[in-house]
């Protein structure tokens, strides 16, 4: 595994799972510290089978998986000193908590490099550690709406929207992986570890296409616009459209090869009987990506939309591979697990798990590796499953006193 | 001294899902080597916001994802085009490209051919759908890879037709999991002296900011809905109209202690002192009455004014920024987030930063995005250890590229 060697120690709730998941699938042996009453994400819905329980977390299981997991309670004093003597060899901390937190705990960047000269301190927050909105309280839909992605997502007549998933918290600790492979590669060359101080905030707005450079450049405000999408001040293109039995998703848009996409949809159109002379006497592929006018559209949506609702997302995707257009079904979660390239790629397996009464399905892994397979999703550690291993294996407690920490609440 | 300040990168990546990946190795110090030619371009340099005039180089969009590299205008369509790719391959520890599967292989310069000159490269290769399956080679991007991946039918008001999330969405998805997984490939050929090729189905990347919704789906049945701004647990959880012209505030009222704050902000009138809204399942009960009387409240303020009362109280609130928000936004300003050059033909301009600040890592922001084939005379001098004859015979062929 291309990460084999290194060892983290993940103290983040569900706002940084992802953040050592990605690393443990690189391979990193990454111990998830819970405390004694477990990880808050073990208690967020859905649920396997639909029954709430510690170990049947579908968010759990997508995010912890793969990792190990240890009870340890930071608040008191044996639960700190333990963390010292695993912070002392570990490679990486990740964090989640509010700026300011783990120092309050004893554990700030400071404290921990002291311990470990060579460590890693992955902060995970929405805003960053420093500045006006550093002690703001946030949410997925408030983090969404600041980092910029509500204001251009929805319908023009409703209010801003947000993704139909919490992401805001998604984007930073995917962002916090790629951190904290930059401060890896620096350590390959100093010896010494540093802090990652990673803003959720930034990370979404990095999510906004052109929309900012539209206002720097054109003083454009981009607004929602349902189906559409508007590219610049006076420019839009169509991304989503009914058919017969769901939505398609085909981008009616100018440039290289949405441009060519929609000729050969054009074409298609006459082919089938249903010509349209307005539509023939434009080349799409000359156009600039996004440079539609408002104008177009209004003459070309009716003669498109008459022809997608006549066919099923089905038919009109396969035609679409057929003839190189850019149209594809707007997915159901069923869809998805029907796909055939995901099929193909063996992405979706179900893998048995003898403490519940049938196989659990989980995706696989986010790329795939020539020399060093990615691991896909397995099962999620159970509460305090390592604790045996890492306690009385590595930091070598005796049995007495693991006993002792259990009933004094420490792990 | 920054931490990739000895990688060499050869990036054939365009549009926003590589170039955006290879930014942040640019960015922390990596020589990126960014191959593009005038007659096959990066369909961004025709994407808005485009500066007035003609011609490439003037797109705003474009000019966002590779400042700090260094442009070799160079057409791949050439056997001698070919040679300089491979002398360039020989040069770098890593290759990055984001065509249509297949596309480098015809070039000849898929991984087995570039093993063959440098036998541990690691080449990072990303597409729509990955190598191998009926689908691979299907063109597409973001903004299509929404509707695959499930975002597009999960997102919008339940009683209207699904919302493709703004922009080409997915390919600012993929560049952390890329840039993890790339650099993670160079620990490991550091370690080793092995290199690999990365395969990355930015579907597949994508599908892990949905994974619980799926595994619902797969081992519960249950099929994705739409729900608005709605949170199962939460009540109220939405965005609110307020003075001005499309102005919102975000509030989301997570615990007793979010809606006690929430009430005492707004004077405690008499419709939040019902005691059917005491509790959260009362709140859920009720929720579009909640709603519709929340907004009556939230009105007759300033947005600003009111998250900071809001946030002064615990609760969880902010501004809906639309984008000129997001300029002006005080704590990305503190970030250093937006990165302005000036520089010919495109004019100003910004350049996103990344989302991480590294203690002892400075980011690298020296130069804006270059012109297409801005450093071929530099990269081909001292790189490939051309003569300025060689050079300027390659480029009256046409083979080599400079700026008009």
């Amino acid at each position: 595994m291309m990460l084999a060697p290194y060892r983290v120690l993940d103290l983040s709730d569900e706002r940084g799972l992802l953040c050592g998941r990605i690393l443990a699938d690189l391979g990193a042996d990454v111990i998830q510290v819970e405390p004694p009453a477990g990880n808050s994400a073990r208690r967020l819905a859905p649920f396997l089978g639909d029954e709430p329980g510690c170990e049947r977390s579908l968010y759990w299981w997508s995010y912890a998986a793969n990792k190990r997991s240890i009870t340890l309670d930071l608040a008191c004093a044996d639960g700190r000193t333990l963390f010292e003597r695993l912070a002392a060899t570990a490679h990486f901390v990740i964090e989640s908590g509010r700026p300011g937190e783990m120092a309050a705990a004893g554990l700030s960047f400071e404290r921990l490099s002291q311990i470990n000269p060579a460590l890693i301190v992955v902060s995970i927050t929405p805003f960053g550690q420093t500045g006006p909105y550093a002690t703001w309280v946030a949410s997925d839909l408030v983090g969404m709406g600041l980092g910029g992605f509500m204001y251009v997502t929805g319908e023009p007549d409703r209010a801003p929207l947000r993704v139909g998933f919490p992401h805001f918290y998604l984007h930073g600790a995917a962002a916090a992986a790629a951190g904290a492979m930059l401060a890896n590669a620096q350590r390959a060359l100093t010896g010494e570890g540093q802090h990652v101080d990673v803003s959720c905030q930034e990370a979404v707005a990095r999510s906004l296409a052109n929309s900012l450079a539209a206002n720097v450049m054109e003083g454009a405000v981009i607004v929602r616009q349902g189906s559409y999408r508007q590219t610049g001040a006076d420019t839009f293109m169509r991304i989503t459209w009914p058919c017969r039995d769901g939505f398609v998703n085909f981008q009616f848009s100018g440039g290289a090869s949405s441009g060519q996409s929609v000729n050969n949809f054009v074409r298609w159109m006459a082919d089938e009987g249903a010509p349209d002379d307005y539509l023939l006497s434009l080349d799409f592929r000359s156009m600039g990506y996004g440079m539609i006018t408002n104008e177009t559209l209004e003459r070309v949506v009716p003669p498109v939309s008459r022809f997608l609702m006549a066919r099923t997302k089905q038919q009109l995707f396969e035609a679409a591979i057929e003839r190189r257009i850019l149209l594809f079904p707007v997915a159901t979660l069923g869809d998805i697990l029907q796909n055939p390239q995901l099929q193909a790629h063996d992405f979706f397996r179900a893998i048995d798990c003898p403490q519940f009464d049938r196989p659990v399905t989980t995706l696989g892994p986010f790329a795939r590796a020539s020399a060093t397979p990615l691991k896909g999703g397995g099962q999620p550690p159970s509460l305090g499953q390592h604790n045996g291993a890492i306690y009385e294996g590595e930091l070598r407690l005796t049995h007495t006193d693991l006993i002792r920490l259990r009933s004094a609440g420490v792990i | 001294m920054q931490p990739l300040e000895d990688l060499k990168v050869l990036d054939f990546c365009w549009v926003a899902a590589g170039p955006m990946t290879t930014s942040y190795l640019a960015e922390y110090g990596a020589t990126v080597v960014r191959v593009e030619s005038r007659r096959r371009h990066d369909p961004l340099h025709t994407s808005p916001p485009l500066a007035p005039g003609k011609g490439l180089n003037r797109s705003g969009y474009y000019g966002n994802y590779s400042a700090n590299k260094y442009a070799l205008g160079l057409h791949l369509g050439s056997a001698k085009a070919i040679e300089i790719v491979k002398r360039l391959v020989a040069w770098a520890d890593l290759v990055t490209e984001n065509f249509t599967p297949g596309t480098m292989e015809r070039l000849g310069l898929g991984y087995e051919a570039l093993r063959s000159v440098k036998p541990d490269i690691v080449l990072f290769s990303t597409s729509m759908l990955g190598r191998g399956g009926p689908h691979s080679k299907l063109p597409g991007f973001g903004a299509v890879l929404s509707s695959l991946s499930g975002f597009t039918g999960i997102t919008g008001w339940p009683d209207r037709d699904p919302t493709n999330p703004y922009g080409a969405y997915t390919d600012f998805i993929a560049p952390r999991f890329a840039l993890a997984s790339i650099l993670s490939a160079l620990d490991y050929r550091r370690r080793t002296g092995t290199g690999q090729h990365i395969d990355m189905s930015q579907l597949e990347s994508a599908l892990q900011f949905i994974a619980p919704m799926l595994l619902d789906c797969a081992n519960n049945g249950r099929e994705g809905s739409r729900t608005g701004n709605r949170h199962e647990a939460a009540a109220p959880h939405g965005a609110f109209a307020c003075l001005g012209e499309d102005r919102w505030v975000t509030i989301t009222c997570m615990t007793d202690a979010h809606w006690a704050g929430l009430r005492q902000v707004l004077g405690d009138p008499a419709w939040m002192q019902s005691e059917r809204f005491s509790t959260l399942l009362g709140r859920k009960h009720d929720e579009d009455e909640l709603e519709a009387m929340l907004a009556a409240s939230t009105r007759i303020w300033n947005a600003e004014a009111l998250v900071q009362a809001l946030q002064g109280a615990g609760v969880p609130a902010g501004v809906v920024h639309p984008n000129k928000g997001m300029l002006a936004d005080p704590q990305l300003q503190h970030r250093g987030h937006f990165v302005y050059y000036d520089k010919p033909r495109i004019g100003r301009h910004a350049v996103q930063r990344s989302e991480f600040r590294l203690s002892r890592a400075p980011a690298a922001h020296n130069w804006p995005t270059p012109f297409i084939g801005e450093h071929t005379r530099q990269v081909c001098r001292d790189i490939l250890g051309m003569t300025d004859a060689e050079i300027e015979a390659l480029i009256e062929a046409g083979v080599l590229e400079v700026p008009e």
